[in-house]
Parts: structure tokens; sequence; C-alpha cells
């Protein structure tokens, strides 16, 4: 019963609308531009699913912080990431970058297409060599009977 | 004493959906009608008690009975009364009943519709949906009642998530769950089917309107959805790939999916295992949604509170429906014979490209939802997956659907000569290659997806101008705009209703084109007298005041928005702190307009009188909505053709 | 026989789906596990809670098997998990607990140290999450297993409870050598 009640103490609790939008002011139109970008392609790590850019949580303002200074001192976005990588895991990465570990990923969706492309054109074949076979009578006058419906059946396109 | 009756009413329910799910069923294998007869008084009966259970509940909230834990964790006594209404519905236990009623209400609609039906086939139909039902109302019964007391009883109740208080979200679970429970009414029509043995044309024709019901609901809730989240959260987004939202795009493809590949069953016969098993995956991938918002696998915005038992049970119910249907289709579906021979240029074949591609796309949806789960099962590690890569999958699969869908209306069934294809088609290439021209042409070069722009737009212009074409094809022979008035007023809804639902698709993705590649968002700091410039837009922020509304005080600042020295807009965004919740709640003020949106969010006060302030320019961000919503209603004109509305006549008449 | 497998993959692909959902529920999705473990500790330097002109760094953390405590005085967790912190400094002599007193206010810390005990040796003072961010904490408790190397040999995510250092810690470190081992 108190696990009970502490779900539901927990609902939507994590749900959160407001954030706090914070000066990040960069003198590079551009690098502002990049910045945005960037923490939203970063995870907060104690929200349920949300970007650093729209988590208001206390360790995503810590976190933009120090995405904003690394920026600042002329940090590359890709060292920005490697930094986070390295001490969050790939976890924090909502674009994971291609690499062994991510091939599944990437690739496994490239197979599915391909399977998809075979389906479609045996089927085809299959359907090419079919005989012939239009509703038969029977069919169409039981459509007819269960329906009531005068309307003949496969005139509309 | 209420509360215990709604309770009651619920146990009631379950007995009747156990009889319901049985012995109708029964009576169709002995060939007994009185036990076939019961299926429709058993389905309006289980209706009747989930009504009670709803009224019942709606009555604790009505009266703050805080006794009951549901109403005083989900209201308050301040809580606006709309907001009792729709908060009977904002939690878990509550929403699980609204599921159970609304199927119970689709199983009595099919009960009164279905009267030139065999009575075989409807007792078979609303014994599946009794099973269904026997799974909901225990889930609820055994680990979610919505009826359960606390003692000793609150003296106030805790207030419906402010996030919820909104009229939007009010109508969204509604739509989305008539969506997710009718395709239960697919669903139960495919294994009847199965059971019977009869898998034809007929079974397609009973399975199609009830089916594009469903999807119609569906794409309402889902475009609901859409728009609470992009003026609610405060964050100028549409969608994110959160689970949950992923949730409910699923069933949505596969029915999608559905409702092109029954077009194929109803008139030429063909797919049909194949349009079975999109009918029983359709059901399947709601009832997965359900498993995943609710159980805790996966971390997402909007996930209900999670507890392990739950999750057990649904997984367990899971298992039971979607293993047991698919064993059903295992066994019974090899009997199916195939359809009709057709070429590699005919309507038949692009609408299996069409059904590959969507389904593709599913199951990309699918795996991306659960990689992270897969990863760490294979011992990989924890990875996320997020926006990026889906729209790089959507970007992938989906211009491929889009160009078939210029080319499906046009091709003629079982067999079609490219040549004529190409003769009818080519001005739409030819206009989609101007769209695209002309969409380069504004794309800034060094932009990182700048073939997007260009491809958007040929796409949509190039589906406008097929669908025109094809229109012009159907009419040739005849005249004038009274023609087409004639046409559609006659036999021709379902051909129009097709041609508005892919109208949606193009106003879609022009939507989608220009607010991903030209919306823009600022974050500023503005003293009280400040004005920015956005987009020829200039914001004047004239400063911020107090505000109290029924449950929260709000800080709210006053914008006016002037163009060329003209007042556009005056706008309020708010910044609310409601009385029950420490966190505080951003209301974004928009100014909407067919081809742009002004949005202003207040932030944070950040000293000196100075306050963070968000602005945005979304042009055409509507146009999102607006192609759910002309996709909705091409859907419910095909629902008004001939054949539906002499199928629905013949029903009235008899039940009368 | 060919084309009666082909109907029954649906059922297959689902009993895999399924049977990986089922696996899914005993997880917790948001405890997300550390790139650090297996690597040296970062190096930091720190003044310490008690005395703020005194300094602490990652050198005080080898030649010793150290429990790495990431706490803070408003965090309900840690509460919860002190008495449990209390118990292994008196009964474990071979490991130092070590505190990381995280995104806190030194006299709240001290406040609760003087009035529920202290299992430190000593503690870490890292207001601005400067540390916290190198060891990728992202919330508290966390504790971190290191060996006297300097390795990291596990890390626990939430409060420690009564079995964690028999089930979930001891395992990963051998006393006698006092170097992470892989659990048998």
């Amino acid at each position: 019963m108190r696990l009970y009640l502490l779900g539901l103490l927990a609902l939507f609790s994590s749900v959160t609308a407001a954030y706090t939008l914070e000066q990040f002011q960069f003198d590079d139109p551009k690098q502002t531009l990049q910045f945005q970008k960037l923490i939203e392609e970063l995870r907060c790590l104690v929200c349920q699913n949300e970007s650093l850019a729209s988590s208001q949580a206390d360790l995503a303002q810590d976190l933009r912080a120090e995405v904003y200074e690394m920026m600042q001192s002329g940090k590359s976005r890709e060292e920005i990431v490697d930094f986070l990588v390295a001490r969050y895991g790939d976890f924090v990465l909502y674009d994971p970058p291609l690499k062994p570990a991510t091939y599944p990923l990437w690739f496994g969706p490239l197979l599915l297409g391909i399977l998809g492309l075979l389906i479609w054109v045996r089927v085809i074949r299959s359907k090419k060599r079919a005989a012939d076979r239009e509703l038969s009578e029977a069919e169409r006058q039981r459509l007819q009977e269960l329906l009531q419906d005068a309307d003949g059946d496969g005139k509309q396109a | 004493m209420i509360p215990e009756l709604g309770h009651f009413s619920l146990v009631l329910a379950l007995a009747l959906a156990l009889i319901q799910a049985t012995v109708p069923l029964i009576g169709s294998f002995i060939q007994r009608v009185p036990w076939m007869r019961q299926a429709r008084a058993l389905a309006w009966g289980q209706l009747l008690f989930s009504l009670i259970a709803m009224g019942c509940l709606l009555q604790a909230f009505l009266t703050d009975d805080f006794s009951v834990v549901y109403v005083a964790t989900n209201s308050n006594s301040l809580l606006p009364e709309i907001y009792k209404v729709s908060a009977l519905w904002g939690a878990h236990e509550g929403s699980l009943l609204l599921w159970a009623t609304l199927l119970a209400a689709w199983g009595a609609a099919v009960a009164t519709f279905s009267r030139n039906l065999p009575l075989p086939v409807v007792a078979r139909v609303l014994s599946v949906m009794g099973m269904v039902g026997i799974g909901f109302l225990l889930f609820m019964l055994l680990t979610s009642n919505p009826f359960e007391r606390i003692f000793p009883m609150p003296r106030e109740g805790r207030d419906l998530n402010p996030l919820l208080q909104d009229p939007g979200l009010a109508l969204h679970p509604p739509m989305l769950y008539m969506g997710y429970v009718g395709f239960s009414v697919a669903f139960a029509f495919a294994i009847a089917a199965l059971i019977g043995g009869k898998l034809d044309a007929a079974w397609a024709r009973w399975s199609r309107p009830w089916t594009t019901v469903a999807w119609i609901f569906l794409t309402l809730g889902i475009v609901l959805g859409s728009w609470w989240a992009y003026y609610e959260l405060g964050w100028g987004g549409w969608w994110f790939w959160d689970p949950v939202e992923n949730a409910s795009f699923m069933p949505w493809l596969a029915g999608t999916a559905l409702v092109h590949s029954l077009a194929v069953t109803e008139k030429r016969g063909a797919f049909k295992s194949w349009t079975v098993l999109l009918a029983l995956f359709a059901f399947s991938l709601s009832l997965l949604g359900t498993f995943l918002v609710r159980s805790g696998v996966l971390t997402s915005v909007h996930a209900f509170a999670t507890d392990p038992a739950r999750g057990t049970f649904i997984l367990v119910f899971l298992c039971v429906v979607i293993g047991g249907s698919l064993a059903l289709y295992a066994w019974r579906a090899p009997a199916v014979s195939g359809g009709g021979r057709f070429e590699l240029l005919s309507r038949e074949s692009v609408l299996l490209a069409n059904n590959l591609l969507l389904s593709l796309f599913t199951a990309l949806v699918l795996f991306g939802t659960l990689a992270p789960l897969i990863y760490e099962a294979m011992g990989w590690g924890k990875i996320s997956v997020g926006f990026p890569w889906f729209n790089t999958m959507f970007v992938a699969t989906m211009p491929f659907l889009a160009f078939l869908l210029g080319v499906g209306p046009l091709t003629r069934w079982k067999q079609d000569e490219g040549e004529r294809l190409v003769k009818l088609l080519w001005p739409a290439f030819l206009g989609a290659s101007i769209a695209a021209v002309f969409g380069g042409i504004f794309t800034p070069l060094e932009s990182e997806h700048w073939f997007l722009i260009p491809l958007g737009l040929g796409l949509a212009v190039w589906i406008l101008i097929a669908h025109m074409l094809a229109i012009w094809d159907r009419l040739k022979h005849k005249s004038g705009l009274g023609a087409l008035f004639r046409d559609f007023a006659g036999g021709g809804r379902s051909f129009y209703g097709m041609v508005i639902a892919h109208l949606g698709v193009a106003v879609f993705i022009v939507g989608v084109t220009l607010v991903s590649h030209f919306g823009i968002e600022r974050d500023v700091r503005m003293s009280p007298g400040d004005v920015q410039e956005e987009s020829g837009y200039q914001f004047h922020f004239l400063g911020v005041e107090n505000h109290r509304g029924p449950n929260y005080m709000a800080a709210r600042g006053h914008f006016q928005v002037t163009r060329d020295g003209e007042l556009v807009a005056e706008l309020w965004p708010e910044k609310r702190s409601y009385f029950t919740s420490a966190k505080p709640m951003t209301e974004a003020a928009i100014d909407w307009g067919f081809l742009r949106d002004l949005y202003v969010s207040l932030g944070e006060p950040v000293g000196d009188g100075d306050w963070a302030v968000r602005l945005y320019y979304k042009p055409f961000v509507r146009w999102i909505w607006l192609g759910g919503l002309l996709m909705a209603l091409g859907g419910l004109i095909t629902l008004t053709d001939r054949r539906y509305r002499v199928l629905a006549k013949s029903a009235g008449k008899r039940t009368t | 026989m060919k084309t009666s497998l082909r109907f029954l993959l649906p059922l297959g692909l689902f009993i895999g789906l399924a049977a990986l959902l089922f696996y899914g529920l005993k997880l917790d999705p948001r405890k997300v596990p550390s790139p650090l473990v297996g690597k040296p500790v970062p190096q930091f330097v720190l003044p310490t809670l008690e005395d703020p002109d005194r300094t602490v760094s990652d050198a005080d953390l080898r030649g010793k098997v150290s429990l790495v405590n990431v706490w803070a005085s408003w965090c309900v967790s840690c509460r919860a998990e002190h008495a449990q912190l209390m118990r292994l400094s008196r009964t474990l002599k071979e490991v130092q607990i070590f505190g990381l007193n995280w995104k806190d206010r030194a006299e709240d810390a001290l406040r609760m140290l003087r009035l529920s005990g202290n299992p430190y040796v000593v503690n870490a003072y890292d207001p601005e999450n400067q540390v916290g961010i190198d060891w990728g904490v992202y919330g508290a408790p966390e504790t971190f297993l290191v060996d006297q190397r300097g390795i990291i040999c596990y890390k626990q995510i939430g409060p420690i409870g009564p079995d964690t250092w028999e089930q979930e810690l001891a395992p990963w470190i051998d006393l006698k050598t006092r170097t992470c081992r892989e659990p048998n």
C-alpha cells in the first residue's frame, strides 16, 4: 500500500514544463546557434528523456554551463562531446555517432530496407505468374446479398 | 457509498465480459442461435456498467470526495469544474477506466450496426472484444482500482498536474483511446475470420469502415497531442520521438497500411493474409504502446506512474492476446488462397510498395524505441536513440512513400502502361521540379540539410498536381465544375475522400519542411520598454504584472508585436505557479496565423527588472496539424460513400 | 513446409520481443552505467569540508581500498543510507570511506555529520560540481569502489542498503591484493 501511494506521488512529477532560460551570450550569432543545437542533442541524465536544452534540472544547468564554457574557450563540438561521453557514456548522446558499437543501430535499418525491397520483388514476380483470378461469380453474389448493395464491386477506381 | 457502487459496476462488467467472451463463441461452434444472440445484449450490458462506473467516479470528482485515492491525488477543491471532468482520465487508473468504457462502446456499436452480418460472425467478433475487455477490467480491478479509498480522508486534494489543466489535453486522451480501442474491432473481425476460415472480400468490406473510423480518431488524437505539446510545453517543438509519442505513432502507421491494404482486399481479393496480419498488428501495437507507457521499461517525459506489478500484468496480457492471435494466424492463414494476377505497373503493385514502406517505417520506429533495451540486453552498453536518428530514418523512407502517393491514384488495377502514366503525370513532374528549384533558391547553401527543402516542396507539389490530374482523368468525359459536384454527391465519395486525405499529406510536408528549416528561436534578455526585431516583426516588451488564476498565481508579461508600425498582436505569456505544485509552469503566448506563428515564452527574472524571454518565429507550423486534420477529414468523407451509407441505412431500418 | 514457416515468422518475432520486454521489466532505465569503471580515478584537488585550508586529491585514494561516496545534506536517499555507511565504517577496517560532498553548503553538511555521525575519513568539498562532472556524477547518492592503485572497480547508483556491500560491491574487489577483480 505504501509503495502504491509512493507510485501515485511520483505520478507525472517528473514532467516539467518550465525551464530556466539562461543567457548564454556568444559574440558570434553562429556560435549561439551551434550551442543551441548541441544542447538539444545532449540528453539530461536525471530527467525522463529530456534534452539539456529543455530540462530545468539542476544537473542540466551545470552541464549547460560546462558546455558553454568549453565553447567559449574555443573547444570544438567533437571535443565537447568526447568530454561528456568519457564521463557519462554514450547515453548522453541523442544522436549516436557511427562506430562499431552503433553499427546495429545504423545498419540494421538498411538491412530491413533491403529485405522489404526483396519481398516486393518476390511478390511481384509470383503475382505476374499467378492465375488471372477475379472475384468468382459466387463470391460476388455473396457480397451483394450480404451487403444489399446495388453498387457492383470494383466499379470505383 | 457511490464509489463502492462504481467498483461493483466494474465487477459486474467483468462478469458480463466473461460471459460475452465464451457463450457466443461456443454457440458459434455448436450452432446454437440463442447462445450467439446473447452477444449483442451482453455488449450493451458491458457498456451500461462501464458508464455507471464512469458516472460514479465523475460524481466523486464533482463532489470533491477526497476519500477516493484517485480523486485525492488528481483533484483539488479549487480545480475548475471542466478539469474535474477531464481529471477523470488524467492519470493511470482513470485512463484505464476510459479505455474499458470506450472498448465497451465500440462493442455496443458493433452490436448495433451489424444487423446484416451473419450471426456467427457477430458472435465471434463480440466474443473477441469481450476477451480484450476481460483483460482490461481485470487489470483495473487487480492492480489499478480507481475507486480505492484512503483513510483518514485528506482535507484537500493534491490537484491535477498543472500541465494537464488545458482544453487540448482534456480532449487528447479520449480521441487517442478511441483510436487505439477502435482497432480492436478490426482485430476482432480478423480473429473471427481466421476462426471461421472465411477471409474474403466481404470480410474486408465489413472491416473497412470500422478501421477507418478508428484511424480517424487516432489521427485526431495524435494531432491534438502534438498541438498541445507545441503550445503547452513552451519549447516550440511539436514532435520529439519520445517513446510515448512513438507508442501512438506505430499503431497509426500500421493502421494507415491497413486502410490501404483493406482496399486491395476488398476490390481485388488480393493480399488477404497480409491484411489480416496488419489488422492484428495495428491493435497489438496499441496494446504494446499501453505497456510501454505504463510499465516503466523506457523513460519518457509523458510516462505514467510505474509499478512493476502493473508492468508484469500488462505484459502477460499482451502475450496472451498477441501471442494467441499470431499463433492462430500461423495455424489458419496458410489455408487462405492468394489473390489474382497483377503486373509490376499496377495499382496493386504501388499499394504493395506503400504497405511495405509503411511497415518498414513502423518496424524502424519500433526498433529505435526499443534499441536502448536491446543494447542493454545484449550487453552492448547503454545508449540513447533520439530525434536525430528518427529524423534520419524518416527522411530515408518517407520521400519514397510521398512519391508513390502521386503515382498510385492514377494507376490502373491489374495492369497499366508506363507510357500512359508518363503522359498523364508529366505536368506533376514539371510542377514538382519548378517547386524544387524555387525551394533551392531560398536554401542557404551552408545549411546542413540543404536538399530537404527542394525535396519537401517538390514532393508536396508532386502530390498536389498528381491528384488534380487524377480528378481530371476521372472526369475527362464530362465537363465543368457541375460534373465534379455531381460526381462527389453521387458515387465518388471514397475517391474524393482519398484525394483530400492525400492532399493532407502534401500540406503536412510543406509545414514540416518550412518550419524545420526557416523556424527561428531566440533567447533574449529584455527590460520593460525594450524592442526586439525578428523576421520583420518588432516585439515590444511592456512589462510584467501579477495575476491570480483560480488555482495559481502568475507573472504575466505583456508584449505588443508590430510590423511596419502597425500592431499585429498583443501577447500575454505567463509564468504560473500552481498552489499545489512547486514547479513553475510556462504558459506560452502565441499569435497564430495561417502562414506563421509568433510565439513568446516568458523565462525567469534575471535582475534589474529584466526578464529572460524566448521568441520564436514559426513559418507554416499550422500546416502540420492542418495536414493531419485534412487526413482525418478525408477518412470521414470516405465513410459517407454510398456503399457504407447503404450499410448503415439497412442496419438502422432493422433495429427500429 | 516453407510457406507455413513464413506464417510462423510473426509469432517468432513476437516471442523474441516478449522476452526482451520481460527482461526490460527487471531493469531500471534510470541507472546509467559509468564509462569510468576499470579506469583510474579522475585527477582532482579540492578543499576538505572539515577544514577549507586543507586539500585532498586523488593521491589520497592510493594505497588503500576506498569507497568514494557522493552525498549532500539535501539528498533524502543519502540520509537513508547514512546508517549503513556508519555500520560499514565500523566493520570494514580494510576500506576507507571517502566523502565527496556534492553541490551542498558546508554548514548544512557539517551539521548533518555532527547530528548523525561521521563515517568518512575525510570529505572533499565540491559545491560547484567541478569534480562531480569529471566523475560523471549525475545524482546523489552514488558510490565508487576504488582499489589501491586508484582504479574504479564498480559504481553503485542509488543508496546503499543493508546487503549492498556484500552483494553488489564486495564481489568486485579482492581484499587480499586490494585490487579490482571480476566477480565469479
